[in-house]
């Protein structure tokens, strides 16, 4: 089985993760969860480098890795569990009292692989900036990754982050944009639109890749693409034009979805559309 | 009563300066951040001196409170630093979600906070900052009252494991506590033994509380005055001893009422040993601009405010 196989098959059980963690809970964020299983999973089963069993919050020998957009916190937990972080039965809790998996990703329940809280959007990449300085102050060949939504790309403080990576030529950090088009409100373009996010990127002074994000192949090949970019100087953003909703049909493309869990039977004709290939939690 | 000497006008903000610049000497964990006000901060030799250490960042308050808690997870101790209203109301959701809820050792370097900022105006003298500080569960909030003691605080927020808000003013005024003083944070300083009266002071009040009670004394009034340079965690110890000794208090601060010493200390002892409290604090306004000393009159943060309060609070025993 080649590599891009194998993650295909993990993206499909990550994806029944999220929309049974999603429905057994009555609420959460299935839309953008679904557009970045992908990325996520390329990241985590073959991108970074890091070891679950050894893992600290200090991130001191592995590769780290930031969710900016924290209400995609069923896709970071079911990766998270997946890659051993934590038991994968534990996936059953998201969002019950006295669960690690908070609706947000905290760092208050000692859930390994979380390095800091977010939800509260925009902040993110400035957190892995100085994640990725605290690993350069240390001589540490290691890279910090961060995911941001197109959405949060609204907040203002994603382009404060984005001037200071590039002013501090922090080249050691791989950003990575899910690109779904959709928000609360609406389609992105309706609700504040980005324009060219390749040319503002590229202004504030990165290396930008843009890439098809639900497609295994072409995100390995931009993350390849990512690391030869790395260590000269500039920091690099992936564009990765994703599907909102991803591999549930009545979930694609649509708004509708960003925060909304499926009923039984809605959980149900989801799942039949996802084949089970690690074995549900 | 207990004679306190100042031995010349120094401003607060260049004590944090030199002690950043001592601690950044001892311990190569310490990086500074500052959003372009290096100087005004007096992270200038710091900056010089460790430029690999040292990240302007900028007009960018948000970016620098976060980036400093991405700096804090490898065990660097990042001292994020601008005027206290930019590092506090500015950036309120990043200090609760990252630093604060995310736990991490941050210290937030305030300078130029309350009235005393002066001319720039009511923009920039931010007086609400102690309350939204000390509203964040986990934070430390300290505010020393003269140069010697602002430089111990900062070696001493260094050393503390935690987020701390380090918040220190502009303007030249009296130095009086000693020079290397070991600063233990949470800990009440008796500045002035008295029995009628206790005095509880912050900041730049701590010197007009001194004064007042050299005044008091004159009139055969008998302060106690206490130095609350910890407003959080707050030594509640010495507040009820203080007060249920003398039975009247005032409080004194650069601040507004609202979220400051005076309702934290009105709460402690209501909940334990009621008696009069004055509020020697900013009532529910704004500043303006003007020079350090004419607004502390004009706002009534000063010596003869503190004796009025004094006075009434005893009447009402």
């Amino acid at each position: 089985m080649t590599d891009t196989e194998r993650l295909t098959q993990t993206a499909s059980q990550v994806r029944r993760d999220i929309v049974r963690m999603v429905s057994n809970a009555g609420s959460g964020h299935p839309g953008g969860s679904l557009s970045s299983t992908d990325i996520a999973t390329a990241l985590f089963f073959k991108v970074m480098k890091h070891s679950p069993e050894h893992w600290d919050r200090n991130g001191k020998g592995n590769d780290m890795f930031f969710l900016s957009a924290g209400h995609m916190s069923p896709l970071f937990y079911s990766v998270l569990a997946r890659s051993c972080y934590f038991p994968v039965k534990e996936l059953a809790t998201f969002r019950q009292l006295g669960s690690r998996l908070q609706g947000h990703p905290s760092t208050d329940h000692n859930l390994p692989g979380v390095y800091m809280p977010s939800g509260s959007l925009g902040q993110g990449l400035s957190v892995a900036c100085g994640a990725a300085l605290g690993k350069k102050l240390d001589k540490e060949d290691r890279k910090v990754y961060v995911l941001v939504g197109d959405g949060e790309s609204e907040e203002g403080q994603i382009w404060e982050a984005a001037m200071f990576a590039a002013h501090h030529k922090i080249d050691n950090l791989i950003a990575m944009t899910d690109w779904n088009h959709q928000q609360i409100d609406g389609t992105v373009e309706s609700v504040i639109g980005l324009g060219d996010l390749e040319v503002k990127w590229k202004a504030f002074g990165w290396e930008c890749i843009t890439a098809e994000g639900n497609d295994m192949q072409a995100v390995l090949e931009a993350f390849d693409k990512a690391h030869s970019l790395c260590g000269h100087g500039k920091p690099v953003m992936i564009l990765f034009k994703t599907v909102m909703g991803k591999g549930v049909d009545f979930m694609e493309g649509t708004n509708k979805w960003h925060g909304k869990a499926p009923s039984a039977e809605q959980c149900e004709a989801a799942l039949a559309q996802i084949k089970e290939t690690l074995g549900d939690f | 009563m207990e004679k306190f000497i100042n031995t010349g006008n120094k401003d607060t903000r260049s004590g944090f300066g030199a002690g950043l610049a001592e601690i950044g000497n001892e311990d190569e964990r310490v990086v500074g951040l500052c959003a372009d006000l290096t100087g005004s901060l007096k992270m200038d030799q710091f900056a010089k001196e460790h430029p690999d250490r040292f990240f302007q960042c900028g007009i960018a308050e948000a970016d620098m409170i976060d980036a400093a808690a991405g700096l804090s997870l490898s065990g660097k101790i990042p001292f994020a630093g601008s005027f206290a209203n930019f590092v506090t109301s500015r950036v309120y959701d990043q200090i609760r979600q990252c630093v604060c809820y995310g736990n991490a050792n941050v210290k937030i370097a305030a300078s130029h906070a309350g009235i005393t900022l002066g001319e720039d105006g009511a923009t920039h003298q931010v007086m609400e900052d102690i309350g939204m500080m000390r509203m964040l569960p986990r934070m430390t909030v300290i505010n020393p009252c003269d140069y010697n003691q602002t430089k111990a605080a900062t070696i001493a927020a260094a050393r503390h494991n935690g987020p701390v808000y380090l918040r220190f003013g502009r303007p030249s005024v009296p130095n009086f506590t000693p020079e290397n003083q070991i600063f233990e944070i949470g800990k009440a300083l008796r500045l002035v033994e008295g029995k009628d009266i206790s005095i509880f002071a912050t900041g730049h009040l701590v010197w007009e509380a001194l004064l007042a009670a050299e005044e008091l004394e004159k009139q055969g009034i008998s302060a106690e005055v206490i130095d609350i340079h910890t407003i959080k965690p707050l030594d509640t110890e010495a507040v009820l001893a203080s007060a249920a000794k003398t039975g009247a208090v005032v409080t004194a601060e650069e601040h507004l009422i609202a979220g400051g010493l005076g309702e934290l200390i009105a709460g402690v002892l209501i909940r334990t040993r009621p008696c009069p409290v004055e509020f020697v604090a900013v009532d529910d306004q704004f500043g303006q601009s003007g020079t350090p000393a004419g607004l502390m009159q004009l706002y009534g943060l000063d010596k003869d405010h503190i004796v009025s309060a004094a006075l009434k609070a005893i009447a009402r025993k």
